[in-house]
């Protein structure tokens, strides 16, 4: 192989690009695995299905992002009631609740994931916007106006989140439920509704996130497979519940995603995202910023 | 009085002889190919529930052992011309191993970090194979059957007398583990890991038993598939369809008892193959997820727990014996 300086910097130009958009995508289950214990298999199942209806308000002439705003009130509650079920069926029982809530999440993904086979078929979706076909030129180089749109959103996204979790009332009530669920009972909170509350917002964060999956490229309804290694792994590189190192984890599967894929070819790429969570797993499970 | 022999053993070779006779008997080819996989399935879901249901590790890597075990024996074929005994004994070695490495993963990882781990291996697994020229890469590879050994007629009821072989045997074994001191082991670190420890239940050792075995069983059942569809490619055979239904069909006939998984894969199965005869294949996979979720929250001890209230009411709300 020819080692070419140019092709490496290109890699990792589009990597971080590209890290930037999973550091989006995951921050939701960030937030409901990362700090609320969640064992929420069925995250990139939820994504996929917020990317469909982008798709179908796209079909009614919404402009994707307008959509994704626009789907994020809906999910919020979606997320409010999953959670709530969880916990009335699951958390609330106690034992043996971990076996039984990944069977049920795993359930989820697989209902959602079917549903949208049945409603549109196996085949790829994609959006019309007027900044999804063009690109930018820098020199030599030339990089998609939809991955740049893709970065600044996730950007917007992860800071919001973070100065969400830590300046407001309510970000702190999360943060607490997540380090000590019996203290702020006993604080006279009420950890349930917080949790909630996160869950919504977790959701509410996924469905903007599905609208820039659609924007990035186009979807098919068994594309959550690929997205459980993907954002498991940056959740857990990052060390869970940590917002900053989504966003590190984030770039360092970009980065590692795309140098593999230009060298190696695509057939590769999905192997990035499993190995690396294997790894972290096999080496450290606390992550990079662990609590 | 006590019989010589276990009822379980007269039932197992009953089962044996039945399936015998059948095999060789005139009925239409279509029964045993759908039973096949029923059995297939029968297989699966007593080796996830060896792990699953007595350790309470769950593994969603089910697709991972089951195309393992696909894919040695198509190695060995291509290779050897290996008889599909060697083929199904390697398969076994080869994902016995592959379960030790996972049970080493259970060191540090517990709950849904264990379970995403074995959805890992899955994927890494598929790429490996989509990549491998030897073995057909991402388009698959056509293979061509030797003619069945006597006394059957065609090689489907020759692989149907060998899947219920294999799956009296997984139920065997499922049901050795539970009732020796293997099985007292496992149910003791799944409700705290750490007090059976400190008990002197020697936790590592009987986790990395319980995945060797799981997994080399969960290859067995992967081992005859590449001869029995005479073709062979990487994304159906390392499809997470197979982890959905292995864990459901464990989790709907229920987790506490050997017979459970067996129930469970059967119906659940059987109720599969009507469903994408009659209907559609995109349905029978809607049907195990939804069927699982509402197991999982109304039924959590499926099948055998609903009977187990029907017989003693009054005593429902307490622990299983």
């Amino acid at each position: 192989m020819i080692f070419s300086f140019q092709l490496l910097f290109e890699a990792t130009l589009f990597g971080i690009l590209l890290g930037c958009f999973y550091a989006a995508v995951s921050i939701g289950l960030s937030v409901a695995f990362g700090l609320l214990d969640v064992p929420h298999v069925a995250h990139p199942a939820v994504l996929v299905l917020a990317a469909y209806c982008t798709y179908l308000l796209g079909s009614y002439g919404w402009d994707p992002i307008l959509a994704g705003l626009a789907l994020m009130p809906v999910f919020f509650l979606f997320g409010v009631a999953l959670y709530r079920f969880y916990y009335e069926t699951f958390e609330k029982r106690g034992t043996e609740a971990g076996v039984r809530g990944l069977a049920f999440f795993f359930g989820i993904a697989f209902i959602i994931e079917v549903g949208l086979i049945l409603a549109f078929g196996v085949d790829q979706r994609l959006v019309e916007a007027d900044y999804i076909g063009k690109s930018l030129s820098f020199g030599e180089m030339r990089v998609p106006l939809r991955m740049l749109l893709a970065f600044g959103i996730a950007l917007a996204l992860t800071a919001a989140l973070t100065l969400y979790l830590s300046k407001t009332f309510t970000g702190r009530a999360i943060k607490a439920v997540a380090q000590d669920e019996a203290a702020l009972r006993l604080m006279g909170a009420d950890p349930v509704r917080i949790k909630q509350w996160a869950f919504g917002i977790a959701t509410a964060v996924t469905a903007l996130a599905g609208a820039m999956l659609i924007i990035i490229g186009p979807v098919e309804p068994m594309l959550d497979r690929v997205y459980i290694g993907r954002t498991f792994c940056v959740v857990v590189l990052a060390g869970l519940g940590s917002m900053t190192g989504t966003l590190a984890a984030g770039l360092i599967l970009g980065i590692s995603e795309s140098i593999v894929l230009m060298h190696f070819g695509a057939s590769w790429a999905p192997a990035v995202a499993f190995g690396l969570l294997l790894v972290v797993l096999g080496i450290r499970p606390q992550g990079l910023f662990g609590r | 009085m006590k019989l010589p022999v276990s009822p379980f053993w007269i039932g197992a070779a009953a089962t044996t002889v039945l399936a015998g006779m059948l095999s060789l008997s005139g009925i239409n080819e279509y029964f045993f190919f759908a039973a096949y996989v029923v059995l297939q399935f029968v297989v699966l879901c007593t080796a996830w529930n060896i792990l699953g249901g007595y350790a309470g590790y769950v593994n969603f890597g089910t697709a991972a052992f089951f195309g393992i075990g696909a894919y040695t024996s198509v190695v060995l074929f291509q290779s050897l011309g290996a008889p599909l005994l060697v083929q199904m004994a390697a398969a076994a070695a080869v994902t016995g191993l592959l379960g030790f490495g996972t049970g080493l993963l259970t060191l540090r990882l517990r709950g849904i970090f264990y379970s995403i781990a074995t959805v890992a291996v899955i994927f890494i697994a598929e790429t490996l194979m989509i990549n491998w020229r030897y073995v057909g890469g991402a388009t698959g590879l056509q293979l061509l059957r030797p003619s069945p050994m006597l006394p059957f007629e065609t090689y489907t009821r020759m692989l149907f007398f060998i899947m219920v072989v294999l799956s009296v045997f997984a139920v065997a074994i499922a049901r050795y583990i539970e009732i020796s001191w293997i099985g007292r082991g496992l149910r003791a670190l799944r409700d705290t890991e750490e007090a059976a420890e400190c008990n002197g239940v020697p936790t590592l050792r009987l986790k990395l038993l319980a995945c060797t075995v799981s997994g080399a069983l969960m290859g067995l059942a992967g081992a005859p598939l590449p001869m029995y569809l005479s073709f062979l490619e990487p994304a159906s055979s390392f499809s997470l369809n197979y982890s959905v239904v292995a864990l459901a069909g464990a989790i709907i006939g229920g987790t506490a008892h050997w017979i459970g998984p067996a129930v469970g894969a059967i119906l659940l199965a059987s109720v599969q193959q009507i469903v994408t005869v009659t209907i559609s294949s995109e349905m029978n996979v809607l049907v195990v997820g939804v069927l699982l979720v509402v197991f999982v929250v109304a039924a959590p001890d499926g099948i055998l727990g609903l009977v187990r209230k029907l017989r003693r009411p009054r005593a429902a709300a307490g622990s299983p014996p």
